[in-house]
């Protein structure tokens, strides 16, 4: 059944809105939970990966018969173990395991099963491949030279018309927007154009990817792994195996942070095969070295944005290109950091052109809000510097051009309510936003849009003999969503929270889920649970309907009971739910709901933050001193959880703004795959940071709700340079604003001052 | 590999002059990082814990000698070294985390030879000395001579250093360590600066020891930067020239951490900053 | 290579295991202990998430080897509640909301734990400081340090009142 777009969102809730404790709390805490890899298995063995060492390689011949022969090695697997494929799985098996070339440093070329794990390291160093070193590229821009290496033979850029015949490193080009950008530009008064750079990050999660895979010799398999889709993982792995989808049951496991990063498949695959070979369950958990350089950062990226305005603050015009490299593959999210670069505002004329580029990288995988960070970095880097020669307050000059509902976004659709002008309102009312700033202190503003999706979803509510309810979810809990899903249910039911148990079941309990990403689960696993709700409460009303002996349509549910709709349905004591499944067995059998569907209507969401910082004139270090955040929820079904997520994405940003950077060497490997290098932000590098949650409510789903998860990490990149720039009086073109960067631009300033 | 646990520094010494690639385990947090990365794969890890030696600060001839075992927090943790050398303990409680401090020792900081170790130009600065046992008994060095290049040290096959001796404080001294990262905690030090320095009674500084870490090889005693603020009462004037100095004086790298210029500009910043704290403890 | 006897205490219970001369005391936790709420995130101890005590200093077990713990005293996060009864930081952690995914979660209560052992009225920037080896990348600190604040004035009050 479809979301009846017509039905107004319920807007007042008994449970929704409050903070309950989560129902897999206790486990975490107490270090009961299992994760990837808390699982093992009998006479399970050990697997390891060999990665290339070289950026860019022919892989002449692997010979791995001293690594066979060597006493405790059960399985080797090489690229012969998987059979070639021209289709949609084609990049995901090449990525799993070079075939014909290695792409980039870490690229799997082989793996061993051995009995323990000193034995599978030992066999990775006997196993032999011949390599052919060729030229490598891992810049975007060097990439899309005429003279550049071309990483993927034969490929012609898509997009282009008339079409290319020449192959090269862009995979595609994309053009949106409206207007006349050259008539709006002649009419602009003030204009700003500026070139920018970002490098790749990584979403750092804390928990590698790990797993364990299990297959019979009657070709059916089991697989536990930390994934934020296992419905994706049993999808891909079994194709890429040649098994049917029925006959791999995956189980997901606790997962320790994703962010986007675990979408996809990278080890999941070698470990069945292995499995497979050996016929012994296989555990393959990546170390940290290997989390860095063989799953998917994001992109690096190269832009241009050029706003022009006129002088009481409308923009007149505004143009961008973004380049973004996506790793040895097609695929970065080129297309979505042109879409939401310039969502923000309403626009006459607007013109954003895209570029999905290769280089010798990691496969780049979704990371919150994948290519919208780079893109926001650009445009409200640009907006903050065109506000500022305007004369205007950041936060008005947004706000005069603000998008609102019946805007018309750059990417085609026309907004319905949406909440942006309510962020920009609620941060210049903060007290934040007032507070003096001494010497080499600096605020910046910058705001931020995410689509949200949907997708497909399937959820089951079992009720129990004693009353309490079994919620099935297939959607994998990364931050608190099974809390959500209860609350939700319970609403619907009219019982106690504690009375609902929400579980993530495997992929033999319900039909297809899609990943968990795109901040989809609360919105859309939530609609599909009000639905499943629905359903169940029409299936009480029916049997006491039974009970009674009239219609079913003379039934009502309110507060957790049947009751008869009005005087003409007789006098009949109102029959809770516990009574009504207490009898179930004698009125019809168990009693469930269910709901599937793919969502659509996710309301998008948009947040402004402000960051106050302190630079260090001298070392051209960066102190964050206090940071706000309003964002849009359309309604925050557990506010903690909310808040978390606008906390969580804004620290990813600071450290994407600040420190974070993929550091390659001339010779195409990376420079610091680990966390002592590549720095994400520690407790003493944050303040606390403030949230105000904004609550104009979604159209599209039942009580309200927009995704929240992702947008939090568009403004920070933006709003951290600009409150450097407003302490110190320096703009750099790229992130991070690392102090060596800083310090270069603060002596240029010095210089230019001094002549 | 083997691991062994001695119980004394004759029967440490005993089992590292054995054949092959022999490792001590102090704190042990260089080294199994190491181990992991296949950078190092002894066939003999020697365990210094249990040496009664080792794990014990004791006070001697007004200073304070460090057992190799005994751990940053401890160091932090015990008033008297606290009071004497405020600059060495800050830089032992700088390394890595709570947790790292659990376990790194001084001289394991020290013999890891790292460039970039952020206890050593604060020994340096403080004038320690590290006490080798070895096959052919005991020798006292200056601890700016055990680290000979990254990774490389002077102490010969069986030797260890057991333990590092901090002078008494002079009168009227005062040092301070500091050290450049990008974030706040658990970063390598881009440039480490240590100084100690004494005044006479009329505030002029009659001594000064002034050490870079992670702009060149090996840490740095800048002779020409502690000449700068002999005789001078570190006013301006001398810190800027202490500054200089010490810039002029750095021969660092590009790498991933840092740039030459970066490093050389921020060597002279906090070298005024720290001879700047040391002066203010100098003066009570 | 020889397998090395060791006995030592965990939790407060006796336990004997084997381990291989450069087997971490992380692994042999989980892999031989079964032990497997210390988590390993990076092994290089950057992430705080293996975090236990060790004769009651923190420490990231990952740099710490197996057979080191010969007469030592480790202990948990599995050791932190009292049977049924979760200890403060438990409790307050889960309040406070202060873990999405939970995979730091065992390590930011073992290392907050020894904090509050040592000093139960820490300032924020104290809090901040003695976790900066603790890496979260979900909750960007905030609940996470509100939650080990709150603790300490709980326990200081009750403390008080005692």
């Amino acid at each position: 059944m479809p979301l009846d777009a017509a039905d107004r969102p319920k807007t007042s809730f008994k449970q929704v809105g409050t903070r309950p404790l989560r129902p897999d709390g206790i486990d975490k805490v107490t270090g009961r939970a299992r994760f990837g890899a808390d699982a093992n298995a009998p006479g399970m063995l050990i697997g390891k990966i060999l990665r290339s060492p070289h950026a860019h390689a022919r892989i002449r011949k692997i010979d791995a018969s001293k690594a066979l022969a060597l006493p405790g090695v059960k399985a080797v697997v090489t690229k012969d173990d998987f059979a070639p494929r021209d289709d949609d799985l084609a990049d995901v098996l090449v990525n799993v395991m070079a075939r014909d070339k290695a792409l980039y440093h870490g690229h799997a070329v082989a793996a061993v099963a051995a009995t323990s794990v000193q034995v599978a390291r030992k066999a990775l160093a006997l196993i032999a491949v011949d390599y052919e070193v060729l030229p490598h590229v891992t810049d975007v821009d060097e990439a899309m030279k005429p003279n550049a290496p071309v990483i993927r033979d034969g490929l012609i850029t898509k997009g282009v018309d008339p079409a290319l015949t020449k192959a090269s490193n862009v995979a595609e080009r994309y053009e949106f927007g409206h207007g006349d950008v050259k008539a709006g530009f002649a009419q602009a008064e003030v204009v700003v154009e500026r070139e920018f750079k970002t490098e790749a990050t990584h979403q750092g999660y804390i928990e590698p990817h790990a797993c364990l895979a299990n297959v019979g010799s009657d070709g059916t398999g089991e697989l536990w792994v930390c994934t934020q889709g296992h419905y994706m993982v049993r999808d891909n792995c079994a194709r890429l195996l040649g098994m049917d989808l029925s006959k791999l049951r995956v189980t997901a496991s606790e997962i320790g942070g994703g962010f986007g990063g675990k979408t996809t498949v990278f080890i999941e695959p070698v470990a069945l095969a292995l499995s497979r070979k050996a016929g012994r369950p296989v555990k393959l958990v990546m170390t940290r070295d290997e989390v860095f350089l063989a799953t998917g950062p994001t992109s690096s990226t190269s832009m241009m944005v050029k706003i022009g305005a006129k002088k009481d603050g409308t923009i007149a015009a505004a143009e961008a290109l973004f380049k973004y490299q996506g790793g040895a593959f097609p695929g970065s999210p080129a297309q979505f950091g042109a879409m939401t670069a310039f969502a923000c505002y309403d626009l006459k004329n607007v013109k954003v052109i895209a570029y999905d580029v290769l280089c010798n990288r990691p496969k780049q995988a979704a990371y919150r809000a994948p290519g919208a960070p780079m893109a926001a970095f650009a445009v409200e880097s640009v907006m903050a510097e065109l506000g500022a020669k305007l004369g205007l307050d950041p936060i008005d000059f947004r706000r005069r051009n603000a998008a609102k509902q019946g805007t018309k976004a750059v990417y085609g659709p026309t907004f319905g309510p949406i909440g942006f002008v309510e962020t920009l309102d609620a941060v210049k009312n903060h007290p934040n936003y007032k507070k003096p700033l001494s010497k080499n202190q600096g605020r910046g503003i910058a705001s931020g849009f995410w689509f949200n999706f949907g997708g497909q979803t399937c959820v089951s509510l079992n009720i129990g003999t004693d009353g309490t309810v079994n919620l099935a979810l297939g959607t994998p809990d990364i931050g608190g969503s099974r809390a959500s899903m209860a609350m939700m249910a319970a609403e619907e039911l009219g019982i106690p929270y504690d009375q609902v148990r929400a579980v993530v079941t495997d992929t033999s309990s319900l039909g297809y889920n899609d990943v968990t990403d795109g901040s989809r689960v609360t919105f859309a696993a939530g609609a599909a649970t009000i639905h499943a709700a629905r359903d169940a409460v029409r299936k009480l009303c029916a049997r006491a309907a039974r009970t009674w002996g009239i219609p079913e349509d003379a039934v009502v549910w309110e507060n957790g009971h049947a009751k008869p709709a009005g005087a003409n349905a007789g006098n009949h004591k109102p029959l809770s739910l516990k009574e009504i499944s207490g009898s179930a067995g004698s009125t019809g059998g168990p009693i469930a709901g269910h709901h599937e569907f793919n969502a659509e209507n996710a309301g998008p969401s948009f947040a402004t933050h402000v960051v106050d910082v302190e630079v260090d004139p001298e070392t051209g270090r960066t102190t964050v001193l206090r940071y706000l955040i309003a964002q849009d929820a359309g309604k925050a079904v557990h506010p903690s959880y909310v808040e978390g997520q606008f906390q969580g994405g804004a620290a990813q940003g600071v450290g994407w703004a600040l420190n974070e950077e993929y550091v390659y060497g001339k010779d195409g490997r990376l420079q610091n795959a680990g966390f002592l290098d590549y720095r994400i932000p520690v407790a003493s590098d944050m303040p606390m940071i403030d949230t105000i949650i904004l609550e104009v409510p979604n159209p599209g789903h039942p009580y309200g709700v927009r995704g929240v998860g992702e947008t939090s990490i568009v403004p920070p990149l933006a709003a951290v340079a600009n409150a450097v720039s407003d302490a110190v009086g320096v703009r750099l073109s790229s992130v991070p604003y690392s102090p060596p960067k800083v310090l270069k631009a603060l002596n240029g300033r010095m210089k230019a001052a001094a002549e | 590999m083997q691991f062994a646990a001695p119980d004394s520094l004759d029967k440490a010494v005993k089992l590292l002059k054995k054949l092959g690639t022999t490792r001590i385990v102090a704190g042990g947090t260089d080294l199994l990082v190491q181990m992991k990365s296949g950078f190092a794969a002894p066939d003999l890890i020697v365990d210094i814990k249990r040496i009664d030696e080792a794990r014990q600060i004791t006070e001697e001839a007004g200073g304070f000698r460090i057992g190799a075992a005994v751990s940053c927090f401890e160091m932090g943790e015990h008033a008297g070294l606290r009071k004497a050398w405020p600059g060495v303990v800050e830089a032992a409680r700088l390394i890595g985390s709570t947790q790292i401090q659990g376990r790194a020792t001084i001289a394991g900081n020290l013999c890891n030879a790292s460039p970039a170790a952020d206890s050593v130009p604060a020994l340096i600065a403080a004038g320690a000395i590290a006490t080798v046992v070895g096959p052919k008994g005991r020798r006292d060095v200056p601890v700016e001579t055990i680290a000979t290049a990254p990774g490389k040290t002077s102490l010969a096959k069986g030797e260890l250093v057991a333990s590092i001796l901090l002078p008494a404080r002079p009168a009227r001294g005062g040092d301070a360590y500091l050290r450049f990262i990008p974030r706040t905690e658990m970063d390598i030090a881009v440039v480490g600066a240590g100084v100690a320095l004494a005044l006479d009674g009329s505030g002029t500084c009659v001594k000064a020891r002034v050490a870079l870490g992670a702009v060149a090889a090996r840490a740095l005693l800048v002779d020409d930067a502690a000449k700068a603020l002999i005789g001078t009462k570190v006013d301006a004037d001398a810190l800027a020239k202490l500054a200089a100095a010490a810039s002029a004086a750095c021969k660092p790298i590009d790498d991933k951490r840092g740039t030459k210029e970066f490093r050389i500009q921020v060597a002279g910043v906090l070298a005024r900053r720290a001879a700047e704290t040391a002066l203010q403890r100098a003066r009570g | 290579m020889a397998g090395i006897h060791v006995t030592t205490t965990i939790n407060g219970d006796t336990v004997e295991y084997v381990c291989q001369p450069d087997e971490t005391l992380l692994d042999v936790l989980r892999d031989r202990l079964g032990l497997t709420g210390a988590k390993e995130g990076c092994g290089t101890g950057d992430c705080g998430a293996c975090s236990v005590t060790l004769d009651g200093r923190l420490v990231c077990s990952c740099l710490v080897l197996g057979a080191e713990a010969e007469g030592r005293a480790i202990a948990t996060v599995e050791g932190l509640a009292d049977g049924e009864t979760l200890h403060p930081l438990q409790r307050k952690f889960l309040e406070h909301a202060a873990l999405q995914c939970g995979v730091c979660t065992p390590g930011f209560l073992v290392a907050a734990k020894a904090l509050l052992d040592r000093n139960l009225n820490p300032t924020e920037s104290e809090v901040r400081y003695w976790l900066a080896g603790n890496l979260c990348r979900c909750t960007g600190y905030d609940k996470i340090v509100r939650a080990v604040l709150d603790t300490a004035a709980e326990m200081r009050e009750s403390r008080n009142a005692a």
